[in-house]
């Protein structure tokens, strides 16, 4: 093997396809039914992702934009290891984290600071990372004193500030940002902005997938449209963003 | 471009099976310590509830079975017997069914976020595993206090062999039935099914002497009953709990052929754990669009 000119990349995705079932059988009785009547499967299901390849340096920042349904967040998810491609391969290169839909490992009568342990262990930190990090943690999301007590007497915002602050504290190489910066108020989501940026000045990659042009403006430099499942553009943010508003 | 080394690269969602529980030990820790102190939140008992359900379900068998039916008559210290025995199948059952719910009841997560998928059903039965640990301890204190056991090292390593048999059953079928309830929930019903038959398919409530009197006639009957994994695990707690209690002639021994069917129940508890861990990688793909 020769040395590789350029630092290896973060992901790698090559020639990714994905289906899902319009309706999925839900009992052994559908499934047995659907077998009787020899639908191709092909049949039952329509094309989420199809044909997608691109590939993420390290320290890169990229955006995934097209509008609802074009198979933005499936990409997500298939970085993230949640989903698993039909047809093609995705690899990743490190400590892959998302915030996708923070708050999922949360559990609503747990206190602040157990469900803080729990979904940092859910994200991947050890517990010697997490007692690093806990005041840093309770301090960025101002969440004070309500920490020692149950999450579902939260508002939603402090949920989402803690959730979030817990998210972004995680050790990593990849970051996997998804809507999660329509949360909070104002200038919290200006604080979540700057953390955003000085990790990506860090050299953290990330993948984001944002309706915000604001937002992604400040923070990617390259953007990938995606329409229908396929890669209509991959090149810099600002012509990313007109194609995606070309009809 | 054309230089990539993928050695240094991950398959996103590919895990290493059952062995990622023990890389992620940590995480697998705070998971049952968070079902462990969810459970009885905002239950003025609390952990009492742990040791009255068991005790309700012996003192209705004990009257019923033991008294009605007069099992107390044929088997010596029958209450020692009807416990030792009963505490497996409520392992069994409690396992099992916390096993098999594990995937489905946490949705969110397995939806949103990668893990280990195997660590939710393992997770799941060692939480069950605790909740059985006081009926363990009231099982220890009634055959010390009121029948004079005397512990010993064959005891004590036959209890945790026994031990280690079911959960390593309820590992493997825990896996299976945890993975295709996810596509077909029929499995839950299944599941069921089979919790109640388990209280029946093993010498609690009568002894294999009865089931071997019973089958004369067609003795691969009692070969199949007797090389059940769990059947195994209560024969070994009777064993180690009530056999030294009572007096020579009282007891009854292992069955003939004992080692055989210890045999047997081991090859089934190997074929489960490997069916059971195949079918969950098989099924693991498709959890976050099947959920």
């Amino acid at each position: 093997m020769s040395t590789p000119a350029s630092p290896q990349p973060r992901i790698i995705v090559e020639h990714v396809s994905k289906w899902f079932n319009k309706r999925s059988a839900r009992s052994m009785k559908d499934a047995f039914i659907a077998l009787l009547r020899r639908q191709s499967i092909r049949s039952r299901q329509f094309q989420a992702l199809n044909d997608v390849s691109f590939t993420i340096g390290e320290g890169e920042s990229v955006a995934v934009m097209g509008l609802n349904g074009s198979g933005k967040s499936t990409t997500l998810k298939l970085v993230s290891g949640v989903l698993e491609p039909d047809e093609g391969r995705v690899f990743t290169r490190g400590r892959v984290a998302g915030l996708i839909e923070v708050g999922a490992g949360f559990h609503p009568d747990l206190t602040g600071r157990e469900n803080v342990f729990l979904n940092a262990a859910i994200l991947g930190m050890s517990e010697k990372e997490t007692k690093a990090r806990f005041d840093e943690i309770v301090a960025f999301s101002e969440i004070g004193d309500f920490i020692d007590q149950e999450v579902k007497h939260y508002s939603s915002g402090m949920f989402m500030r803690l959730a979030f602050s817990v998210a972004i504290h995680v050790e990593l190489d990849v970051l996997l940002v998804d809507e999660v910066l329509s949360v909070g108020d104002a200038p919290f989501r200006a604080k979540c902005n700057a953390k955003l940026k000085e990790l990506a000045e860090k050299g953290v990659t990330m993948m984001v997938v944002s309706h915000s042009k604001g937002q992604i403006k400040q923070l990617c430099t390259r953007g990938i449209v995606i329409r229908k499942g396929v890669v209509v553009f991959d090149g810099p943010i600002v012509e990313a963003l007109e194609v995606l508003e070309a009809p | 471009m054309t230089q990539i080394d993928y050695s240094a690269f991950d398959i996103p969602g590919r895990g290493r099976g059952i062995l990622d529980v023990v890389r992620y030990r940590y995480l697998l820790g705070v998971l049952i310590s968070k079902s462990t102190s969810l459970r009885y939140r905002n239950s003025v008992l609390g952990w009492f509830w742990s040791y009255v359900r068991p005790t309700i379900q012996f003192f209705v068998y004990y009257a019923i079975v033991g008294g009605v039916l007069g099992l107390h008559k044929q088997v010596e210290a029958f209450p020692l017997y009807l416990f030792s025995g009963i505490v497996v199948v409520n392992l069994f059952n409690e396992a099992f069914g916390a096993a098999t719910r594990s995937i489905v009841g946490n949705k969110a997560l397995v939806r949103k976020i990668y893990l280990p998928r195997e660590l939710f059903p393992i997770s799941a039965i060692v939480g069950a595993f605790i909740h059985f640990l006081p009926q363990l301890a009231v099982l220890l204190v009634v055959a010390v206090f009121l029948f004079g056991w005397v512990p010993s090292f064959a005891s004590i390593g036959m209890v945790l062999a026994a031990l280690l048999l079911v959960l390593l059953f309820i590992s493997g079928i825990g896996l299976f039935f945890s993975a295709v309830n996810v596509r077909f929930r029929d499995a839950s019903n299944i599941v069921d099914i089979v919790r109640t038959v388990a209280t029946w398919s093993s010498p609690i409530l009568y002894t294999w002497i009865m089931v071997r009197d019973a089958t004369v006639g067609a003795p691969w009957v009692f070969h199949l009953y007797m090389s059940n994994p769990v059947t195994v695990a209560v024969e070994m707690f009777h064993q180690a709990f009530w056999e030294p209690a009572v007096a020579e002639r009282f007891r009854h021994g292992w069955p003939p052929e004992m080692a055989w069917y210890g045999g047997a129940a081991l090859v089934i508890i190997a074929f489960s754990l490997v069916v059971g861990q195949l079918v969950f990688r098989r099924c693991e793909r498709t959890f976050a669009q099947d959920l």
